[in-house]
């Protein structure tokens, strides 16, 4: 039982890590620019098949670094056409657009790469167990969370220590002082959320070595990220990152006790909170 | 003047709707299509009753429309097989369900009241995947068929007459509508109003917003279950995808594209919406891709919908 119980755990923790890498995109995008990112999933789907389409040339190493960049370059080229354009105006009109490209998205990739499963090759040595006696801690289950840990603590040097992070938290208060101060609010925007989209698409690379590639593969992770957001609280990222693991970890709890509650405890605990603090856990009263 | 122009526009909505299946087919349309374009439009019209007059972003009706659909559904498979009572039970499912989750969104406002409705609707939608036994999970709830209603002294055959079910259908879209309307013009509509012009300064004059917008929140949830419920009714079917995520986005599209603020805007862009959508998904299987390019064209060139830009127009 305790093993069951500890491989639930940590089986929750990986979901959560990804849970709180997807959260951690929306909300960098959501904080400064307060775009509810809708195609966040499918940003996650393009990174997976471009890694796809990378691997069979650069290998599994160099996808994982390669197709990240370029998702984000197209979230770049995405925020420069479309959604530059909806700023100022009422969050609607942001979010309908991203609703459309969410659809798009996921036809697009269906229509190129078929709705059937892919899978892709990961190194060998990832796959196999670390040990018979937790069969289930797979190298590159390990290796995941590794990675999710690594990308999440980069992210929070770039904001606390850089010039870029100290505008983008800047931004996220007061976006208009800064403005006035001389920054270019809107490669500062464009920077910022082609930042997100870099973390949809790494977590589309790392996922689909675990769950395969399918078109909608970014469709279970888009509302369990918006569930760690409202849990953590909006636009606090830490927030963000402890709401995406709480609510992965109680999933995984939930998962050894009652199976078919598993997806409803997250929903459960998003009530919760709200009833208690309808800002999230670490929300601040005053800002959304 | 402007009032005059009002009514004469309310007249000719009436009429073409209540003409609706003898014209349709002329047209090359039939007459589901008009019944799907009125279950719709109450949904839309049901949505903008929030989104458009109390100037409140939901993005989870979805839930409460599909909360009705299978409500329908489940007493008549599970039930009586009496399309009265199934909805009645279907729309107070789903006005129930509002009416709880209410207390806890309606404090949140903008893109949190979205993401928030957005999230709560999912439920229902996991709900009705996972609980195969009793919702049928992905295939859907079948096996039941609508009844023909029966007033004692006449029966209207809605099973078998596809213009007895749009009657049907018409009859309670203006029972809906006009109460909506009714709603609007009373002195709570005039506070919605004044919530969705200056939330501050209602707040200030001692209007109790949250318990306003609350109950705009229930009383738009309800409206959408029970277009939900007639939904279900048309299909003689109901699947999941009736509550999912995308089906709330389609019902703030054609609020959007009709014009949001107009009170027959959402029948407009329901209109629209279903007849290019039948169009589109008969000539092509990535429909999808369309429907997406609707909505990003709608939100680049169209944001104030069709009604909005044709009142300009006449302003101008």
């Amino acid at each position: 039982m305790s093993q069951l119980l500890f491989f639930n755990v940590f089986n929750g923790l990986i979901i959560g890590a990804f849970y709180a890498l997807m959260a951690l995109g929306l909300s960098l995008i959501l904080n400064l620019s307060g775009v509810i990112n809708f195609a966040h999933g499918g940003f996650l789907a393009i990174g997976a098949y471009i890694a796809y389409m990378l691997i069979p040339y650069v290998g599994f190493w160099g996808a994982l670094v390669a197709a990240p960049i370029l998702t984000a370059g197209i979230g770049l080229i995405v925020e420069r056409v479309l959604i530059r354009r909806l700023y100022g105006r009422d969050p609607l009109y942001s979010l309908l657009l991203t609703f459309g490209l969410a659809f798009i998205i996921e036809d697009g990739t269906r229509f190129i790469w078929g709705a059937q499963g892919l899978q892709y090759q990961i190194p060998s040595w990832l796959q196999s167990p670390l040990s018979s006696q937790m069969f289930f801690l797979t190298g590159y289950r390990v290796f995941m969370v590794g990675m999710v840990a690594l990308i999440v603590g980069a992210l929070f040097f770039i904001l606390n220590y850089t010039r870029l992070g100290l505008r983008i938290r800047a931004g996220t208060l007061d976006l208009e002082t800064v403005s006035v101060l001389g920054v270019n609010v809107r490669i500062l925007r464009n920077l910022n959320f082609g930042l997100g989209i870099y973390m949809a698409g790494l977590a589309g690379v790392l996922a689909a070595g675990m769950l395969g590639l399918q078109p909608n593969i970014g469709d279970s992770l888009i509302m369990p990220s918006f569930i760690a957001i409202i849990v953590g609280g909006l636009g606090s990222l830490p927030g963000t990152l402890i709401g995406g693991l709480l609510i992965g970890v109680a999933s995984g709890i939930t998962t050894v006790y009652l199976p078919a509650a598993s997806e409803a405890v997250m929903y459960v605990m998003m009530a919760a909170v709200l009833m208690v603090r309808p800002r999230g856990l670490f929300g601040e009263e005053g800002r959304f | 003047m402007d009032k005059v122009n009002f009514r004469s526009g309310d007249i000719i909505v009436w009429l073409l709707l209540l003409s609706a299946p003898y014209w349709l087919p002329l047209m090359g349309g039939y007459v589901e299509l008009g019944s799907e374009v009125v279950v719709f439009a109450l949904a839309a019209m049901a949505l903008n009753f929030l989104l458009g007059y109390t100037g409140v972003l939901s993005f989870g009706h979805a839930a409460y429309f599909g909360l009705g659909a299978y409500g329908t559904a489940m007493t008549m498979k599970y039930l009586v097989e009496s399309t009265p009572l199934a909805i009645l039970i279907g729309t107070a499912v789903g006005a129930v369900a509002a009416a709880i989750i209410g207390p806890l969104i309606v404090r949140l406002r903008g893109v949190y009241f979205a993401m928030c409705t957005i999230a709560f609707g999912q439920v229902f939608y996991f709900i009705a995947f996972q609980w195969r036994d009793v919702t049928g999970g992905d295939d859907g709830l079948s096996a039941w068929h609508r009844m023909p209603l029966n007033f004692g002294f006449a029966e209207l055959d809605i099973l078998n007459s596809n213009k007895a079910f749009y009657y049907l259908a018409l009859a309670f879209f203006a029972l809906a509508v006009g109460s909506m309307a009714f709603l609007l013009r009373s002195p709570f509509g005039r506070t919605l109003l004044a919530i969705r012009e200056n939330e501050r300064r209602a707040r200030f004059l001692g209007i109790p917003v949250d318990r306003h917008i609350w109950l705009s929140w229930v009383i738009s949830c309800t409206m959408v279950s029970l277009a939900g419920s007639l939904y279900a009714l048309l299909n003689d079917f109901v699947d999941p995808r009736a509550l999912r995520w995308d089906q709330s986005g389609t019902f703030v599209i054609m609020t959007v594209l009709g014009g949001m603020r107009s009170f027959w805007g959402p029948l407009v862009g329901a209109a629209i919406f279903i007849v290019l959508r039948d169009y589109i998904s008969s000539h092509t299987e990535n429909w999808q891709s369309f429907v997406g390019l609707i909505f990003v064209l709608v939100v680049l060139f169209f944001p104030r919908g069709v009604l909005g830009i044709i009142r300009r127009r006449a302003t101008s």
